[in-house]
């Protein structure tokens, strides 16, 4: 018998790298949105507003910190890119000979 | 006392520490110490010439005239570098791999090394730029002008016209100075970009240096400037301090935009990078600088509206809130910061241009007057292209200048900064599109670029100066000849948007939507494909694809051009590596189409893609790119799939392989040991009758038997056995006359019931004895053979007497069945027993096997063997048929005349 606390899948860091990859996708999406939050309430700017900007600001620049300092270090490792897939390309040329 | 002579003073030192750093590191980087120089530290700062002398002294009257607004311009870059894992990173390795020397050049590279293409983005960015130029000759001029009449008293006016012009002059000799000193394969200017990171912490010490004085020296904390900011809010007019929603989303899209393709980011960002470490540091690093340059900016505006006098000008608040509280070293340091800003932009933007308008302009100019020239007359090239590089900087500072001049340096100019922003994003639908789609066609991107261009000259550029200028106040109200529909700040009718933004929406959703209709209508030539292919996969490659296959070229031509570009120890050393890769002494390598893409890609370093594309085809002939050569240029993941397919079928041979030979193994034991039980068996078989032959005829020799009865039955049992032993002697010949292939046919014509109806005749005694019964069905049997029918015969024997010896049923039964298949006899003889077990199935064949001893009596295991030998030699076979009812064996044998006896009678008569 299988001791059930056995881990089922081993290859953690690779997995993990690559969930560090779609944090950094997503990032630039959450600026957006935390950028474009001040449009939602109207009026004239007040400090509320200004030290709203400045603070999410900072918070999206230590987040990029954080995964930088991931993505830097293996992106010298790996020189060949370490794509979570392959894009299949769209058009192959042989294809549309 | 701060006097205009110590400004001028201090300036000049500065600029000559700003040469001897510029000199150092590129000291360093020729004896390739360039550890310290390609740090990410230094390529985060020096991507500040993003904040260039508008940013520094404008951002402030940006603040002080409509708010948080400015913090866009610093939002948009800042989503850039944070999102690097998209777009940066592909961007940063394409230009790399790609050997890009400017924005210019990865657009016409990317659309099959157009030089069409160049020219356009080329020109596109020479006209979005020079006013920009022109606003940093202006903003250094003014703040020159804030000493001067500040202190008028003392002071003596400066000429401002001349001041521009020295500002210009410096300008232009630093940057072919360090800009143009040595022709470096990638475009990399390490003394420039050092000298520019310097400036980088300058400005942002500057900045910050003012900031901290005005919130804790004369703000009075955080408290004072948000009393200030209430303040500033009440006396601001209606609607100057709420968020615009429409130019909020606008400018941050705008600035970002601009990131990627103002010709100065391009350089620092794409072209002066080594390597992707210094992006991912910078992908946090150069946010964090805007933050903290955009910090201070709110806090000076509002301090400096309340304090300062009415009237003065918000846009140098930096500068004059010092003076005004005579903070004369404050000021000094926040002059300093402008011209840092101001002369990092300019000094970048112009080696960017002279880059772009050598490269697309002037080389291909030059290289279209000596048409089908050869190498030799590349002799001056490289002094040629030097003295380009340096007449476009020249010429570019030259045109800023003039632009400033013409325009008089009014408030018009301050708005120039993103009007110059929106023309040079019309080049980001063809750098994305290029770099994400291979649909992007090169008609496409020129089509884009050119509509977008012009509506953004029509909407923005041209109404920007004035109404006294190109577009009348007439046509600007009314739309030219009357249409509305065409009024430049109303679009269509859309109206009420704010004039940037106005533009930016139409030229940029025009240039996209022309761009993708002409790219999706249009069929893209074979290098172009190529290319498309080349930078959509940059990250899934690990080396550049194979370049193109050519005629015979002789590399000594190619070494008299590369040694007149690259300097003739540059060149030498770089074909010798290359001679030394394909194995080779000397300098001259052989042209395989590998050598000559990485030629082009080292040329291309320096002449720009399109131009080292038409050099290299000049001297090689033919530029062709065939439909095989894109073939050739199969994608990695093609490459690994199809590598992946052929180890599984070389496994699965190797398996296949593996399970024959253990099979054949297997068979080799068995027949050891069956060897082992033929000895045993054949002397055994021998023993028993010689044995009893010579115990009775001892018996008759010592006249043991004087009955003549026992006399004649003893005499009977050795005759007997000495019959036995001849047979067994006698299968044993047999079977290896038939395995020698030395045996004799005889064919001729039977029916095949006749020969199972002798077969059973002569077996009828063993039949009888066990008490079988035979099924056949004689209709099946009238098939004619011509065979040795004879030798059947005896097959068919064996296999009869066989089934009735071995079958181990009660009530034994044998069925003989004929058949017809496929041109030939299926004779199948299937009794009612047990069967051979699996195991011994492959094995009953052989010599001496027989299943068991149980019912050995007669045969000595031969029968089959010898059976399976004459199916042989009668071009038919005999096999077991395992799933039958029970033990079921198949004769197969060819039918009519065509019998191959006829031509093996003369070899086998020789044998005889």
């Amino acid at each position: 018998m299988r001791s059930p606390r056995e881990p089922l899948f081993l290859a953690r860091q690779s997995y993990r790298r690559r969930r560090i990859e779609d944090a950094a996708r997503l990032l630039p999406l959450l600026g957006v949105v935390l950028f474009l939050l001040p449009l939602m309430v109207g009026g004239v700017i007040g400090n509320v507003r200004l030290a709203y900007v400045f603070s999410s600001w900072f918070f999206l620049i230590l987040f990029a910190m954080l995964l930088a300092r991931h993505l830097g270090r293996d992106a010298e490792q790996q020189p060949t890119g370490a794509q979570s897939k392959p894009e299949v390309p769209t058009e192959a040329p042989t294809r549309t000979r | 006392m701060l006097t205009f002579n110590t400004l001028v003073g201090v300036c000049f030192l500065y600029v000559i520490m700003l040469f001897l750093v510029a000199f150092v590191a590129d000291k360093r980087a020729r004896r390739s110490k360039v550890r310290f120089l390609s740090s990410p530290m230094i390529y985060t700062l020096s991507l500040s010439v993003f904040c260039t002398a508008w940013t520094f002294y404008g951002a402030v009257g940006y603040a002080a005239r409509s708010g948080l607004e400015f913090v866009t311009i610093y939002l948009g870059p800042t989503l850039v570098m944070i999102g690097w894992w998209w777009f940066l990173r592909k961007l940063v390795r394409v230009g790399r791999s790609q050997r890009v020397t400017s924005i210019a050049d990865l657009v016409s590279s990317r659309y099959g090394k157009s030089n069409l293409l160049g020219v356009l983005v080329t020109l596109i960015a020479v006209i979005g730029t020079t006013p920009y130029i022109a606003l940093q000759l202006q903003s250094v001029t003014l703040s020159f002008a804030v000493f001067a009449r500040d202190r008028s008293a003392g002071w003596v006016i400066p000429d401002l016209e001349q001041t521009a012009i020295w500002v210009a002059g410096g300008l232009a000799l630093f940057t072919i100075l360090f800009g143009t000193r040595n022709l470096d394969v990638n475009e990399r200017h390490h003394g420039v970009v050092t000298a520019i990171a310097v400036e980088a912490v300058v400005k942002l010490v500057a900045l910050m240096a003012v900031g901290i004085f005005v919130v804790w020296g004369i703000g009075g904390g955080p408290q004072g400037i948000s009393a200030a900011m209430e303040q500033a809010i009440q006396a601001a007019p209606e609607g100057a301090w709420s968020l615009q929603g429409g130019r909020w989303v606008g400018l941050t899209f705008l600035s970002a935009a601009a990131f990627l393709t103002l010709p100065r980011m391009f350089q620092v960002l794409v072209v002066e990078n080594v390597d992707e470490r210094q992006l991912a540091t910078a992908s946090w690093a150069f946010p964090l600088y805007l933050f903290l340059m955009s910090l201070f900016v709110i806090p000076i505006a509002v301090v400096g509206l309340a304090i300062l006098p009415k009237g003065e000008n918000p846009d140098l608040f930096v500068l004059t809130l010092p003076l005004y509280f005579e903070q004369d070293g404050l000021a000094m340091l926040a002059f300093l910061g402008g011209f840092s800003s101001a002369t990092s932009m300019v000094i970048v933007a112009s080696i960017a241009l002279a880059t772009m308008v050598s490269n697309h302009i002037i080389m291909p100019l030059w290289l279209s007057t000596r048409l089908g020239v050869d190498a030799s007359e590349y002799r001056d090239a490289r002094q040629i292209l030097l003295s380009a590089r340096r007449l476009s900087i020249v010429g570019i500072l030259a045109l800023g200048y003039f632009y400033y001049r013409i325009s008089g340096g009014g408030a018009a100019l301050a708005a120039i900064g993103l009007i110059s922003f929106a023309g040079v994003a019309q080049v980001l639908p063809a750098m994305a599109g290029g770099l994400f789609w291979r649909g992007a066609s090169r008609s496409g991107a020129v089509a884009g670029l050119i509509t977008g261009f012009a509506i953004w000259a029509y909407t923005l550029f041209l109404p920007s100066f004035g109404e006294a200028g190109v577009i009348s106040a007439s046509v600007l109200a009314d739309g030219p000849w009357g249409i509305a529909a065409l009024r430049p700040q109303a679009l269509f009718g859309v109206d009420g948007l704010d004039p940037v933004v106005h533009a930016l929406f139409w030229s940029l959703i025009l240039n996209c939507s022309v761009f993708v209709s002409v790219s999706l209508l249009s069929f893209p030539s074979p290098l172009e494909r190529l290319q498309a292919a080349q930078f959509v996969n940059v990250l899934d490659q690990s080396g550049p694809a194979r370049g193109r296959s050519f005629n015979a070229a002789t590399s000594e031509d190619l070494l008299v051009m590369a040694q007149e570009i690259m300097g003739s120890d540059q060149a030498q050393a770089w074909f010798q590596a290359q001679a030394e890769q394909q194995g080779k002494q000397g300098y001259l390598p052989d042209t395989t189409p590998d050598f000559i893409g990485r030629l082009e890609r080292e040329l291309s370093g320096l002449v720009g893609t399109a131009t080292a594309h038409a050099m290299i085809g000049q001297i090689l002939g033919g530029t062709t790119v065939s439909v095989d050569d894109l073939l050739a240029v199969a994608d990695e993941t093609q490459q690994m799939l199809e590598q992946t397919s052929q180890l599984e079928a070389k496994q699965l041979e190797l398996t296949t392989t593996a399970r024959q030979l253990s099979e054949v193994n297997e068979k080799l034991t068995q027949l050891s040991i069956q060897k082992d039980a033929f000895l045993s068996q054949i002397s055994h078989e021998l023993r028993t009758p010689m044995t009893s032959i010579r115990a009775f005829s001892e018996i008759l020799r010592d006249g043991g038997a004087n009955d003549p009865e026992a006399a004649a039955r003893h005499a009977s049992i050795i005759h007997d056995e000495s019959v036995r032993l001849t047979r067994l002697l006698d299968d044993l010949l047999d079977l290896s006359v038939l395995e020698n292939g030395q045996v004799q046919l005889y064919p001729r014509r039977e029916v095949m019931r006749d020969v199972l109806d002798r077969a059973i005749a002569a077996t009828s005694s063993v039949i009888d004895q066990e008490k079988m019964h035979i099924h056949r069905n004689r209709s099946d049997e009238g098939g004619a053979l011509y065979t040795d029918t004879d030798r059947l015969a005896q097959v068919f024997i064996n296999l009869i007497s066989n089934a009735a010896k071995y079958c181990d049923a009660k009530d034994k039964r044998l069925a003989i069945r004929v058949r017809q298949r496929g041109g030939r006899l299926q004779v199948d003889f299937v009794d009612n027993g047990s069967g051979v077990p699996l195991e011994s199935q492959s094995m009953i064949f052989e010599k001496f096997s027989r299943l068991s001893d149980q019912a050995a009596a007669g045969g000595a295991g031969l029968g089959l063997a010898i059976c399976r030998e004459i199916m042989d030699k009668l071009d038919g076979s005999i096999t077991y048929l395992p799933g039958q009812s029970g033990a079921a064996f198949r004769v197969t044998l060819p039918i009519g005349t065509q019998s191959p006896f006829g031509r093996r009678w003369p070899s086998d008569i020789n044998h005889l």
